[in-house]
């Protein structure tokens, strides 16, 4: 048996680089066979153990193996609304396939490629998985933030015969999926089916209604419903507090990856500017610094730079991703730390002042810190900084909250077992819990969040 | 999608729009702000809401053609509607709790913007004084409006077309020289003109509001763009401002910033506008 996965089809670096297409191609229907009989079918199942949503994995891998594409597609639907999403952005390493037995010599079982190809087949073939038939229990839920926590919260709810209304404050749900995550790896399109599927479970989506400002926690409860679920979001991006953060030509990661996604800059249709660089450097060593470097590589830049202050070890970005910015062209400045922003006369940035950085001993996160080199400053030539280094969380809702408690970081404090929040019938789940995270762990919260509500309403109601 | 239920110009370059928003006009306060978006293809445009009227359910926008966007809008008449429209955002303005008396001061189109303070303040009883400065006679805005709510009102124009020949600096400093005292003054228009209205009540240490418009694309605190240096700190306009204490504000940083996408802009305008309709 191979020991390693199918390959993924890949669009050339080359070509891809330059176009917002998307980098992965996807399973052909015998691919997907073929790296099915990789799978052991083991009893323990320690893939679904690794599962935030507990996808019954080994039961959709034997469904391909048949050739019942369709059926595989309602076995994931039954644990996860959004597969074609999960497929392509889940760090599955981290997770099924981390826990696949045949991981521990070769390569694991392809879980991610199959659960893409499975949704991607279902969608392309017009199948919106099989009928359910869903009883109205006469309680409504509200759900605040069309994220991955909410919009799994929702769909969950909806099935248990929920009443769900989701309030998103852009004007289209899919919160990170649609703002974030570049159309490259997750397009929009995609998204949007999925989201789509939602609405026809019942699940009312009602875009531009901030909530915090439109109405509060309290005035939902009033007019109706029984539990509110927020799923807000991180908030604010942070800034390193270096000279130079406000020349022209810096900003977040969050709002350059806005413009291009969500406003869709990169499409001379659309309005939306976004900033114009011949060279960008990008601080940061998680996903979202690499999608905003190989975005930059998309809208025209020449030269693009990862500046990261650890070694590529500590990375937090996936593995996947680091290889594609890599094989697309970004030069990655590991072990360095930027110290100044530098600007023309114009007040337009000219140039990143960095310093080399070694490791020392390990810090309270546990990787080893990063110590400046005395002496090794240097400028990296460039024109845009991106910075990507996190965010902190959104005061809106906390803010006009009463009853609502936050940690000392301002994230909310909920129960991990319930997502119930510090206020009676209010749950959260999502980066506005954890900070930032991954899509598949807001899922898990949102996912969580919903037996918790359906428990907690089903004994009220009792 | 949000209907505009009534429509004037002011003069080539401001209209005003009034939009059927009930949920919009429950809530908003002076100083809270929207994001409008015409349609598909349109920019996130936040502006200051200038009127609202919540027996009505409408809420009034006044704003300056400036880009395409705000182009397209103009284009657009009563019965028409836009595609989104979301708000009340940022904090509504805050007075020292003493106030009794306030100066209101509107440059250009930020009179837009400054009059519901104005009508705010007097219908609490307040002492409201109003100096309202514009370049010349064609583009005055809101006289009659401002005279309603006006204890006493100032109007100046650059070349002296109209009122009295000058700047609304020029106008506040007399006022002080006179010996006039204000506990607060709210200054809202170009950037350079807030910047030198709080040169002028910084020796009288005057409390001096401004009301900020830097970039933004969410309103809500996701993306950072807004944000400006107060007192030394970063703060974002969408959830901290949009108004500030003028005496803390880095306006010159905010004037560089405000510039990033100006060339853009313009191209844009040059190349599109009309064409965006049809599609």
């Amino acid at each position: 048996m191979a020991l390693e996965k199918v390959p993924m089809p890949e669009r050339d670096p080359k070509e891809r680089a330059r176009c917002f297409e998307e980098v992965a191609m996807g399973y052909t229907p015998e691919q997907a066979q073929e790296e099915t009989t990789r799978c052991l079918h083991c009893k323990a199942k320690p893939c679904v153990s690794g599962c935030p949503v507990g996808v019954p994995i080994p039961e959709f891998i034997a469904a391909v193996a048949q050739g019942d594409f369709l059926v595989a597609y309602d076995v994931i639907l039954s644990a996860n609304r959004l597969p074609a999403v999960c497929g392509r952005v889940c760090p599955q390493e981290n997770q099924c396939e981390g826990k696949c037995v045949r991981g521990k010599k070769g390569q694991p079982v392809a879980i991610g490629h199959l659960e893409r190809f499975v949704a991607d087949y279902a969608r392309t073939h017009g199948y919106a998985g099989k009928q359910e038939s869903i009883t109205p229990n006469g309680m409504r839920v509200a759900v605040v933030g069309g994220g991955p926590a909410g919009l799994t919260c929702a769909g969950d709810l909806a099935r248990m015969g929920y009443q769900v209304t989701i309030f998103e404050a852009f004007h289209v749900a899919g919160g990170v999926l649609m703002y974030g995550i570049p159309e490259f790896r997750l397009p929009k399109d995609i998204v949007q089916q999925e989201i789509h599927s939602l609405e026809q479970l019942g699940v009312e989506i009602q875009p531009d209604m901030v909530i915090g400002k439109i109405f509060s926690i309290d005035e939902l409860m009033t007019s109706g419903y029984d539990a509110v679920f927020l799923g807000s979001g991180a908030g604010l991006p942070r800034f390193m507090n270096i000279p130079g953060e406000a020349l022209v030509g810096v900003c977040s990661a969050n709002e350059y990856l806005t413009r291009i996604n969500l406003m869709h800059s990169y499409d001379a249709r659309y309005d939306t500017p976004v900033i114009q660089s011949k060279a960008v450097a990008v601080v940061g060593g998680g996903n979202v610094a690499m999608d905003a470097a190989r975005s930059a590589l998309r809208m025209g830049a020449e030269q693009v730079y990862i500046v990261y202050r650890r070694s590529e070890a500590e990375m937090p970005a996936r593995l996947e991703e680091v290889h594609h910015a890599k094989e697309e062209g970004v030069v990655f400045q590991n072990l360095c730390n930027p110290v100044e922003i530098l600007g023309d006369e114009n007040s337009r940035v000219c140039g990143l002042r960095c310093i080399r950085m070694e490791l020392g001993e390990p810090d309270e996160s546990g990787r080893r810190r990063p110590i400046e080199v005395p002496g090794s400053e240097f400028v990296l030539d460039v024109d845009t900084v991106i910075i990507a280094i996190g965010t902190s969380p959104n005061p809106l809702i906390s803010s006009t909250t009463a009853g609502l408690d936050t940690n000392r970081w301002g994230c909310l404090v909920v129960n991990e077992d319930t997502m119930a929040t510090t206020k009676e019938k209010v749950y959260a789940g999502g980066d506005a819990v954890t900070g930032a995270a991954t899509v598949i762990l807001a899922m898990g919260a949102g996912k969580t969040a919903a037996c918790s509500i359906d428990e907690a309403l089903r004994n009220l109601s009792r | 999608m949000f209907q505009i239920v009534e429509k004037k110009r002011w003069n080539d370059a401001v209209v005003q729009v009034t939009l059927d928003a009930p949920q919009i006009a429950r809530k908003v306060q002076p100083g809270q702000f929207i994001i409008f978006r015409l349609d598909e293809f349109g920019e996130r445009v936040p502006l200051t809401v200038a009127d609202y009227d919540r027996e009505a359910g409408t809420i009034t926008l006044i704003f300056q053609l400036v880009g395409d966007s705000t182009r397209r809008f103009a284009q657009l008449e009563e019965g028409d509607a836009i595609q989104d429209l979301v708000g009340p955002l940022g904090m509504p303005t805050e007075l020292p709790e003493q106030a009794k008396s306030v100066c209101v001061i509107g440059g250009g189109v930020g009179c837009a913007i400054a009059y519901p303070q104005a009508k705010h303040l007097h219908q609490k009883g307040l002492e409201v004084d109003t100096i309202v400065g514009f370049r010349n006679r064609d583009i005055v805005i809101l006289e009659d409006e401002f005279r309603a709510c006006s204890d006493n009102l100032y109007l100046c124009t650059d070349d002296g077309s109209y009122g009295t020949k000058g700047s609304v600096t020029a106008v506040l400093q007399e006022q002080l020289d006179q010996g006039k005292r204000y506990d607060a003054v709210i200054a809202i228009g170009p950037v350079s003109m807030m910047k030198f209205v709080c040169q002028v009540t910084k020796p009288y240490q005057i409390k001096t509001i401004v009301s900020l418009n830097p970039i933004m694309v969410d309103g809500t605190g996701m993306c950072g763009g807004c944000r400006v240096t107060v007192g030394g700190k970063i703060r974002y306009a969408c959830v901290d401002g949009p108004d500030f204490d003028g005496h803390q504000v880095d306006f010159d940083e905010l004037m560089r910033r405000n510039s990033t996408y100006r060339q853009q802009e313009q191209h844009a305008c040059r190349l599109q506008l009309g064409q965006k309709g049809e599609q």
